[in-house]
């Protein structure tokens, strides 16, 4: 990892973050995974965010809910996230019931809604597997916006053109993490790729109960939450 | 061959439909981006652009080429996997330029943003009310942030 960055580093230094080389985009499957029992809702992602990629005010490319089931009622949870969870959440006392966060972002699925319904080839899966828009060509008719099932995609305020998480696509190129997996104090996120053989997420994955956001919808999801509630929607 | 005499208004038809036919291969040519369907159907440069796009947050692997002594602070406490610009906050300019000085950190805000307690964190995870816990003296006072069990004095 470190020689990775680090030659990468002195192009990005330079400006010219495109010239670094040791990159295959056919060696790399990205993924994420979310290990929900240490999130603690600070917000830190969701700000790293929207400073690393110049996210509008009221927008969110990742965004983190605290969920509060009440004894056995797991089909009506409350659910908040004021201000994406931006600033952290209202402290609670003592309480019945049961809570936990759960950060959300696009799940960069491997059979996507959202790249199939686009009518102009605006977006698309990149060969290493991460969603992205090539927002030249977006025309902002938001059928991507509509067939997200996670909620993921938003129309740019200012550009009129649909934005969304790339999975920080401009530093994992170069060997480094995302902004959210970086800036994470509790190593609640963590960046994966599924096709290096040394990734801990493989072992992780067949040690854990590991769980996607609604498997039934056949997304492909690659964003893996580790105790994931049931009553997550 | 009495039956083709009549066919000039079906040649002038085909004729006008090569020239259109033609007209579309030129216009495509310049329209369609030269990348596009180099790896699908989208633009294949648009993923160089991407990745091409400022990066803000320098990464620990960068800050720890020149502060290698925090990283030495930070090994044996409990902040030793929280990355640098966790608390710092974005210094990929201060990585490119040392002149530029990152901000002066708020301890009392930073501090309370993890640790502040309530029921809805993991119950393992070290939290305060911060009131009762301090009562206003500042948290550095007794916990240096890169390594934060108290060394001398006092009680955990």
């Amino acid at each position: 990892m470190l020689p990775a960055a680090a030659i990468a580093w002195k192009y990005v230094l330079a400006g010219t973050p495109e010239e670094s080389p040791n990159y295959t985009m056919s060696d790399h499957w990205w993924s994420m995974l979310i290990d929900i029992p240490k999130c603690i809702g600070c917000g830190n992602c969701v700000r790293a965010c929207a400073l690393e990629n110049d996210v509008p005010e009221g927008h969110f490319r990742t965004w983190v809910e605290r969920y509060h089931v009440t004894d056995y009622d797991m089909v009506n949870p409350q659910v908040i996230s004021p201000d994406g969870g931006k600033e952290g959440f209202p402290s609670v006392p003592e309480d019945a019931g049961k809570y936990f966060f759960v950060p959300k972002l696009c799940n960069h699925c491997a059979d996507s809604p959202c790249t199939q319904v686009c009518p102009v080839g605006a977006t698309f899966i990149s060969p290493d597997g991460v969603v992205l828009i090539d927002q030249t060509y977006c025309l902002g008719c938001a059928y991507c916006v509509q067939a997200c099932p996670y909620g993921c995609r938003y129309i740019h305020p200012e550009k009129k053109v649909a934005d969304k998480c790339t999975l920080c696509y401009h530093r994992i190129t170069k060997g480094l993490t995302t902004a959210c997996c970086e800036s994470c104090p509790t190593g609640a996120r963590q960046l994966c790729d599924l096709k290096d053989p040394n990734d801990p997420i493989h072992a992780f994955l067949k040690t854990h109960h590991v769980q996607v956001l609604k498997p039934q919808m056949a997304t492909g999801a690659k964003v893996f939450y580790n105790e994931l509630d049931g009553s997550v929607r | 061959m009495n039956r083709f005499k009549d066919t000039g208004h079906l040649l002038r038809f085909a004729f006008l439909f090569v020239i259109a036919f033609v007209a579309f291969l030129i216009i495509r040519h310049f329209v369609v981006p030269k990348s596009f369907g180099e790896y699908g159907h989208y633009r294949g440069a648009a993923i160089g652009e991407i990745a091409a796009l400022p990066i803000h947050f320098a990464g620990h692997q960068t800050c720890e080429t020149c502060h290698a002594d925090i990283l030495a602070t930070k090994a044996p406490g409990k902040h030793a996997n929280v990355n640098c610009e966790a608390c710092h906050g974005p210094l990929a300019k201060h990585a490119d330029d040392p002149s530029i000085t990152p901000p002066k950190l708020d301890t009392a805000v930073l501090c309370i943003r993890c640790h502040a307690a309530s029921a809805a964190k993991p119950k393992g995870f070290p939290q305060v009310d911060a009131d009762q816990h301090a009562g206003g003296v500042p948290c550095e006072t007794c916990h240096q942030p890169h390594s934060p069990a108290i060394q001398t004095g006092g009680t955990k």
